[in-house]
């Protein structure tokens, strides 16, 4: 039976649900844009507030297929401040002005239920739960402007990878169940040749999610037909919270030795095919999307060293990932905004060092702190990759860090140096001002100086929740 | 609390440039010198600290030194601590400052404010990692020191800016990603030893090593420090970024940010690696003589000024890396020296070169020559600096040179006696620079070339007399970093 306990340990996912519904209703009701993204920063923030509280009744076991701990509580944490920093970054006037946008709101936060259920899952069930609303959410969000020809397109390829990719999921988890008649995450991945085989495919079902090399063929079309605030969506919250599962999941049922093979296999490719065709790229989303490949490749580092160690550099890692990816397309998003031109190939952001200096500094910073530069959060969080990887002694995992980087530094370059050209024609006139998008940004771009010059209190945190998380 | 400032002063100073762009377009300049004078005295002030004045580990005669717990989870310290050494490099780096903002060209830049801003940044982080004792920290500077530097070259920088920049920006930071792997490995060791990860430096020291942990993470640090010196085969990024950086910024390339590499040699690879490097050093020694003379064969074959004391460069690094391989007293004095007259000496060249460029708007050896008949104080200036760079008795160059070949001589014979022909092929290169550009027929389109202004003559005159006073009376550097480098010798058996 579920208890008193048990809801205070649950309220931010309450919270959470509850706000969808009233969003939805509030839109049955009038179709109001402002309202509903009122409503939904509202229950957002009420639904982070509510975790110091749930965090009184943590660790708790809530039925059998929730735990609610440490570690599900700070990457709950991060989740939710994602999607609102994307909730944020979708009040624009564009948004404002369009009749059919109340629904975005709701979708966002459809999406995030899905996510948030995930770092907390411990059954099947709920993974299974957790992943198809997020998945269902994203769809109808990439597809949403209709009347784009890309987006639909985009929209489409994510619903089949969304199709293929649970189909291939649940597959796994049936091989599970048959293998260890267990549909817990702890179900020892060793115990039987079928449930390995299970765990291998549902890495594969998950590692399309992730966009994994070499399950990433979708990335660069959905990024790029996506609406800019679903695309930074997908990049941060949505790859976020499936990583978070992944990672409960190796370390809950004890990946052996063949499975974490199979990872630092994948992780050496991720990182360098990532960084490679981001080379190629000449549109900005497009190099973000291999960009965030190849980040994926750098957090399956911590995911292959294993232990406390890699929990904690994971979390701090994730963090800033999310804060420097959301300052990238934050900046896509209030220039697509404030210009109404969807067209974000690289020349268009030339030379708008000069006649936006303001946006091109956040642009060149969240640039730099991908790229891993001191006085960022990004620093910190290569030099704790590096940290998990030379106390596992993963050489070859190191050396692919190192040459990812490195080839990482040109293209994150190339668009700063694109940023400062000097021979630019005249940006694209804006047509309506965005002040809300720009104090978005500003604050990222604080959280992110702050986190890199002063990582410390960030550090406890993450050092906390991998402590009293399941390890 | 006097090094928090040495690091802040150039910051602070840097934003408030930044800031007066706003009122005129003059005024960053004045800002900068200003915060560079008062940099300038508090270097000094340091330098008189008596020695001892910090208690520290090492044998060393610190002379401050602050500590702070920065990010306790890995041990981190904020802690900064000058010796002799690091004083002298402090000193060095505010007077090569006050150079390369001199050296700006007469028009003041595209977004002067944000040019000296970038300037000043670089100055602070090469100050902080001559005074970081903690490896994380001193990795931070590192790194910090690398952004200014590439926004110098891309915005104001000549032709090739963009590539130039970005293969500079990749070469250092590559490189330095494995200096990171081995700082963590470091601190991993440490934490299987002790229980508890470290970044301190006089922790590590005293740190045993098993031989091939200590030579693996050894070579990491050496790397990084290599390229950044540069060391022949890791120089390719150096011609480039100096052609085609801004004046200051070459200054400042020259004179500062290599010599990082070299004061990381001195201070980090022997004391933290000792048996390790010294079972590296014959290789470390080749390289060097290579350098030597490559870097002058290279230099003598460039039509361009800039590039030829680009090349000149990676010629007297070679130096510096032959005395750090031979890693006694007298070596390392020569070291310390010519780090100090290598930075004056190829500081006034490429300040040489910029006014050449702002004149003839080229840099192109072929096309000037007899430039001593329409501008003679240029030229004699040239002449004066192209002989330092040579090696002439009397200027602070000889003394490193003389003091790094002694020194090598009582480590390896051989190395001494191929390396003293590289000072044979600096006369050929120098001389060659000065007759291609200064003698001969002048140039129709150069004919009008304008002499130094007052600016220029006073900044490169006052470096000539730096460099024939630590040439005449070298005891006013050796003094200084005597203990320092005695207490490094003792490090290796």
């Amino acid at each position: 039976m579920i208890n008193a306990a048990d809801f205070q340990a649950m309220t931010p996912w309450l919270v959470l649900t509850g706000t969808a519904v009233v969003v939805l209703l509030q839109i049955t009701i009038a179709r109001a844009h402002a309202a509903s993204a009122l409503l939904s920063v509202a229950g957002l923030v009420a639904a982070l507030a509510t975790i110091r509280h749930a965090a009184q009744a943590a660790p708790r076991q809530v039925t059998p297929l929730f735990t609610v701990d440490g570690f599900a509580l700070f990457f709950l944490a991060l989740l939710l401040a994602g999607a609102l920093v994307v909730v944020l970054l979708s009040v624009g006037p564009a948004g404002a002005s369009s009749q059919r946008r109340g629904e975005h709101y709701l979708l966002l936060l459809l999406a995030t239920v899905g996510a948030a259920v995930l770092p907390a899952a411990t059954h099947f069930a709920a993974v299974i739960l957790g992943v198809e609303t997020l998945s269902v959410a994203l769809f109808t969000l990439a597809a949403y402007p209709v009347f784009q020809e890309r987006s639909v397109e985009a929209g489409l390829k994510y619903l089949v990878l969304a199709g293929v990719s649970a189909a291939i999921l649940m597959f796994g988890i049936a091989l599970v169940y048959a293998g260890t008649g267990s549909l817990a995450l702890s179900a020892p991945i060793a115990a039987s040749p079928y449930a390995l085989a299970g765990a291998l495919l549902i890495l594969t079902g998950l590692g399309f999610k992730l966009s994994l090399v070499p399950f990433h063929l979708w990335t660069p079309d959905v990024y790029e037909g996506a609406p800019p605030t679903v695309t930074a969506y997908l990049a941060t919250v949505s790859k976020g919270a499936v990583f978070v599962l992944l990672l409960r999941y190796l370390n809950t049922g004890a990946a052996p030795a063949a499975l974490t093979g199979v990872l630092a296999g994948l992780g050496v490719i991720t990182m360098l095919a990532g960084n490679l065709l981001a080379l190629q790229q000449r549109d900005l989303k497009r190099l973000l999307a291999y960009s965030s490949i190849a980040h994926m490749g750098y957090l399956l580092v911590p995911m292959v060293a294993g232990g406390a160690l890699a929990a904690e550099t994971f979390g701090y890692y994730l963090a800033a990932y999310f804060v420097m990816t959301l300052m990238a397309f934050g900046v896509v998003t209030v220039m697509e905004t404030e210009t109404g031109e969807r067209d974000h190939s690289l020349e268009r952001y030339r030379g708008l060092a000069w006649q936006r200096p303001g946006l091109a500094g956040v642009l060149a910073v969240a640039m730099l702190g991908l790229a891993g530069m001191p006085l960022t959060a990004g620093f910190v969080a290569k030099f704790y990759l590096f940290v998990a990887g030379v106390d596992a002694q993963r050489w070859v995992l190191l050396a692919a860090l190192v040459a990812g980087s490195a080839i990482g530094l040109f293209y994150y370059l190339r668009v700063i140096g694109q940023l400062l050209r000097q021979d630019a024609e005249a940006a694209a006139p804006r047509t309506g001002t965005f002040p809300l998008g720009h104090t978005t940004l500003w604050a990222l771009l604080v959280l992110l100086v702050y986190l890199g010059v002063l990582p410390a209190t960030l550090v406890q945190w993450v050092q906390a929740s991998a402590v009293t998380g399941l390890f | 609390m006097l090094l928090v400032w040495l690091v802040i002063i150039p910051v602070l100073f840097g934003v408030l440039a930044w800031l007066a762009e706003g009122l005129s377009p003059r005024l960053p300049r004045a800002v900068s010198l200003l915060g560079l004078a008062l940099e300038l005295m508090l270097a000094l002030v340091l330098c008189l600290e008596p020695a001892g004045g910090a208690q520290l580990g090492g044998g060393h005669a610190w002379l401050a030194s602050v500590d702070v717990p920065w990010i306790p989870r890995f041990g981190i310290h904020f802690l900064l601590a000058a010796d002799g050494l690091s004083a002298v490099m402090v000193a060095l780096t505010a007077l090569v400052g006050i150079t390369a903002v001199l050296s700006t060209e007469s028009e003041p830049p595209r977004r002067p404010g944000f040019f000296q801003f970038n300037l000043m940044a670089a100055l602070a982080g090469s100050i902080g990692v001559f005074l970081a004792l903690d490896l994380f920290l001193f990795f931070f500077f590192w790194e910090a020191m690398l952004i200014p530097m590439y926004l110098l070259i891309v915005i104001w920088g000549h032709e090739n800016r963009y590539y130039s920049a970005v293969k500079f920006f990749i070469f250092t930071q590559a490189s330095s990603l494995l200096m990171l792997a081995a700082m963590v490995g470091l601190a991993v060791v440490h934490a299987n030893v002790s229980g508890s990860p470290s970044f301190d430096y006089f922790d590590l020291l005293s740190m045993p090593l098993g031989d091939t942990t200590a030579f693996w993470l050894m070579l990491g640090f050496f790397l990084a420090f290599a390229v950044k010196l540069p060391m022949v085969p890791f120089h390719t990024w150096l011609p480039d970024a100096h052609t085609d950086a801004p004046t200051a910024g070459s200054v400042v390339l020259a004179g500062i940010l290599l010599k990082t590499g070299a004061y990381g040699m001195l201070r980090f690879l022997f004391p933290l690696f000792p048996e390790a490097s010294a079972q590296f050093a014959p290789v470390a020694l080749t390289l060097g003589v290579v350098g030597i003379l490559y870097g002058a064969l290279v230099a003598f074959a460039q039509d361009d000024f800039k590039r030829l004391v680009a090349y000149t460069s990676v010629s007297h690094m070679g130096f510096i890396l032959l005395g750090v391989s031979a890693w006694n007293v007298m070596a390392l004095q020569g070291v310390v020296m010519q780090m100090v007259a290598h930075a004056l000496s190829t500081g006034a060249l490429f300040m040489m070169a910029g006014s050449l460029q702002e004149r003839l708007g080229h840099r192109d050896m072929r096309r000037m020559g007899g430039l001593w008949t329409p501008a003679p104080r240029l030229a004699a200036i040239g002449l004066f600096f192209a002989v330092a760079s040579l090696g002439l008795p009397g200027m602070g160059n000889f003394i490193g040179e003389f003091l790094i070949l002694a020194g090598t001589y009582q480590h390896s014979v051989w190395a001494a006696a191929v390396a003293v022909t590289g000072v044979v092929a600096a006369a050929v290169y120098a001389l060659s620079l000065v007759q291609r550009s200064f003698h001969g027929p002048v140039p129709e389109e150069a004919a009008h070339c304008r002499n130094l202004s007052a600016r220029e003559t006073i900044a490169m005159g006052g470096l000539g007399a730096l460099l024939l006073w630590i040439g005449l009376y070298p005891a006013t550097i050796t003094v200084l970093s005597e203990p320092a480098m005695h207490a490094l010798r003792s490090f290796a058996g």
